[in-house]
């Protein structure tokens, strides 16, 4: 621990003076936005460039066209399979003799952990103010597709991990990718697993990373006064290199324990705001229906709320990123299917339940400004989204919904919103490292020098407010997923064959319920 | 605890299923605490009235598949576990094993991991045990206040007499 603590000692002497100079001369800030943007400018406007004659960016048309094969392929097996997903996380197919392994339940905590957060907060609010209510439609549908992406990646996951003599695995697209494509004699398979691990480690400093900061240190920022963001940056990341290198497992168990039950508590609060507002319920669901095909007086009308929910649900649920097959791959299982069936789950729940939630609670509360007697959205042409009270956005949007209904609402989402993108950076830290080591070889110090790296890009995330290169790992993440889709497609004829003989398997009875 | 002494407990299992039928069986709940060996105690006291009796002494490591774990623990919990069941064995179980053997005892040891009440009751009813033997533990944390303790739950549930040593 000493040694730590020397460390950790220098690192704050050593980055003050810089944030505080960086503070000072915003200066310098901007000169590096300039230069980032520079090298780094057409390769985002590559990935988020929009089809030719519309608002909606390819890369979004790519999950989403990704997801739909999927289910075609696999036979709509997130609606087949739902109730034994279920099952499976209960438990009622795990072996006794298994106990105290990681578990179908755990697994998928786990990975839930990693994507709920800010975008079933923040980014619901920006759908459904830009694209109107009829947002929710799309992303629900959206989300119900992505669920077979899941399914595929994180059986494979599973079924290429890799098994140490010492018990511990590691899994993920890289280990899919240069194992499936050999199996099936196709080129190229190391090379995509190289760039996937390039994209995952760049993604996993930015959107796992930076995004996560900036967004941190705005909410408590707005809630408790301006002050400088380096400050929230170095307790951060003070507080997650404890975690992730100097082996402070209590605070890693307190927020992994902490973040389902925000989790629970913000939907059960959803649901008491629906309660209290029962007499709307129908009408706010005449509003998402009847807007997801006319948009209700949004911008670009029916294709406005199209993209904007295709969207939020693609960013939200990570579906196709890869990062999920990552997280699912150390459960204990034989059959890698069954992690898929679990795996299905989490766009369900992160999708169609926690971002129907806050959305159905902006809808009902009334914040977005409604014209009676048109029956249409006010439109606010100056910020491009459907005008609110007070002109709010994002997080504050959501922040002032729930506001409407409990006033001490704001605090609880300050800490919700911070625990949030804690507990994502402390996931994908895991999965840049397993990246990393994926790349460079596995051993404490290489993995040290990824943490701190890490640990540096929190502060940076914090303190500045660098535009530019927070799109530019944006656009990583999305990079997996071009990797990542393309690979699922050679490879799902696999996924078909495993989940095939486990079907029969299942129906012949051999493949036993220990629970009744 | 490696793979192979987790098939021959197996084994054992079986064998002593077989036995089980015509030898009087307790299961005793140890857990390293000084309640735990007066149960181990009161068992054998049971066990030499009886005569032709089998102990049976569970170490359970308190754990759930409802727990929520960082990826890192996930990554690592095959081996965590391992720890776990050695030292168990190691610190607690053996020891009691041992001695228990040299008094003349028939004895069996298992380490599983899991629901204490329900590990227990699960093992009483694979072995046909006519009855299992727990020590009360003191502790009166929140948590047995709201669901109520080993004891509690077991006396609750069980399908044979539990006895409780205070």
């Amino acid at each position: 621990m000493s040694k730590f603590f020397v460390f950790v000692t220098g690192l704050i002497a050593a980055l003050l003076p810089g944030m505080a100079a960086a503070q000072e001369a915003s200066g310098l800030d901007a000169r590096i936005n300039a230069i980032f943007a520079d090298y780094t400018g057409w390769y985002v406007s590559f990935i988020f460039a929009p089809l030719p004659g519309t608002s909606f960016s390819w890369i979004a048309l790519w999950l989403v066209v990704g997801a739909l094969v999927f289910t075609v392929y696999f036979g709509a097996i997130q609606f087949k399979g739902f109730v034994h997903s279920i099952r499976l996380v209960k438990g009622d197919y795990s072996d006794p003799n298994d106990a105290g392994e990681v578990s179908h339940f755990q697994a998928l905590a786990t990975a839930l952990s990693g994507t709920v957060g800010l975008g079933n907060i923040a980014g619901v609010a920006v759908a459904v103010s830009i694209g109107g209510p009829g947002a929710t439609f799309w992303m629900v549908v959206a989300g119900l597709f992505g669920m077979a992406t899941k399914f595929t990646e994180c059986t494979l996951g599973v079924k290429y991990r890799n098994e140490y003599p010492d018990g511990s695995v590691s899994g993920g697209p890289m280990y899919y990718i240069t194992k499936g494509f050999k199996e099936r004699g196709l080129p190229l398979g190391g090379f995509m697993a190289v760039m996937f691990s390039i994209f995952t480690i760049l993604g996993a400093l930015g959107g796992g990373n930076m995004f996560q900061a900036n967004q941190a240190h705005a909410q408590i920022s707005g809630v408790v006064g301006d002050y400088p963001g380096w400050i929230t940056g170095v307790v951060l990341a003070l507080v997650t290199f404890a975690v992730i290198a100097g082996g402070l497992k209590s605070i890693a168990r307190v927020t992994e324990k902490v973040v389902p039950f925000m989790g629970i508590f913000y939907v059960l609060v959803s649901i008491l705001i629906l309660i209290i507002n029962y007499d709307q319920i129908a009408w706010a669901f005449g509003q998402i229906f009847v807007g997801a095909f006319t948009g209700l007086g949004v911008v670009g009308g029916f294709t406005g709320a199209l993209i904007q929910g295709f969207r939020r649900a693609a960013f939200s649920n990570e579906a196709g990123i890869g990062s999920a097959a990552i997280a699912h791959s150390a459960v204990r299982t034989k059959e890698p299917v069954t992690e898929g069936y679990v795996a299905l789950l989490e766009p369900f729940i992160d999708t169609v339940v926690i971002c129907t939630m806050t959305a159905l609670v902006i809808v009902i509360s009334g914040v977005l400004n409604f014209d009676p007697e048109t029956g249409l959205y006010i439109w606010n042409a100056e910020l491009g989204r459907i005008a609110t009270e007070g002109d709010v956005g994002g997080v504050a949007l959501t922040s002032a919904a729930y506001a409407q209904a409990f006033s001490w609402f704001p605090v609880l989402l300050m800490v919700a919103v911070v625990l949030f993108a804690f507990s994502t950076m402390i996931s994908w830290s895991y999965y840049g490292l397993k990246a990393w080591t994926y790349l460079f070889g596995e051993g404490a110090m290489k993995e040290l020098v990824f943490k701190i790296i890490f640990c540096l890009f929190i502060v940076i995330g914090a303190a500045a407010s660098l535009g530019p290169v927070i799109d530019f790992s944006d656009a990583m993440l999305f990079s997996m997923a071009i990797v990542n889709i393309i690979a699922l497609y050679f490879l799902m004829p696999i996924v078909r064959r495993e989940l095939n003989s486990y079907v029969s398997r299942l129906k012949s009875g051999e493949i036993v319920k220990f629970k009744q | 605890m490696n793979r192979a002494q987790a098939l021959s407990d197996d084994t054992q299992q079986k064998q002593h299923r077989d036995i089980a039928m015509s030898k009087t069986t307790f299961v005793v709940g140890l857990d390293g605490s000084e309640a735990g060996a007066r149960a181990l105690a009161f068992a054998k006291d049971r066990a030499k009235a009886v005569g032709d009796c089998t102990i049976v002494i569970c170490y359970v490591i308190e754990w759930s598949p409802f727990s929520f774990q960082t990826p890192e623990e996930n990554e690592k919990r095959h081996q965590r576990r391992e720890q776990e069941i050695a030292m168990a064995r190691e610190r607690v179980l053996d020891p009691a094993l041992e001695r228990a053997a040299t008094e003349g005892f028939d004895v069996v040891g298992i380490v599983r991991h899991g629901d204490a009440a329900d590990i227990l009751e699960s093992l009483a009813r694979e072995r046909g045990a006519k009855q299992i033997i727990i020590g009360r533990v003191g502790t009166r944390g929140l948590k047995s206040r709201i669901f109520g303790g080993v004891a509690g739950r077991l006396v609750a549930t069980a399908s044979v007499p539990v006895t409780i040593i205070p």
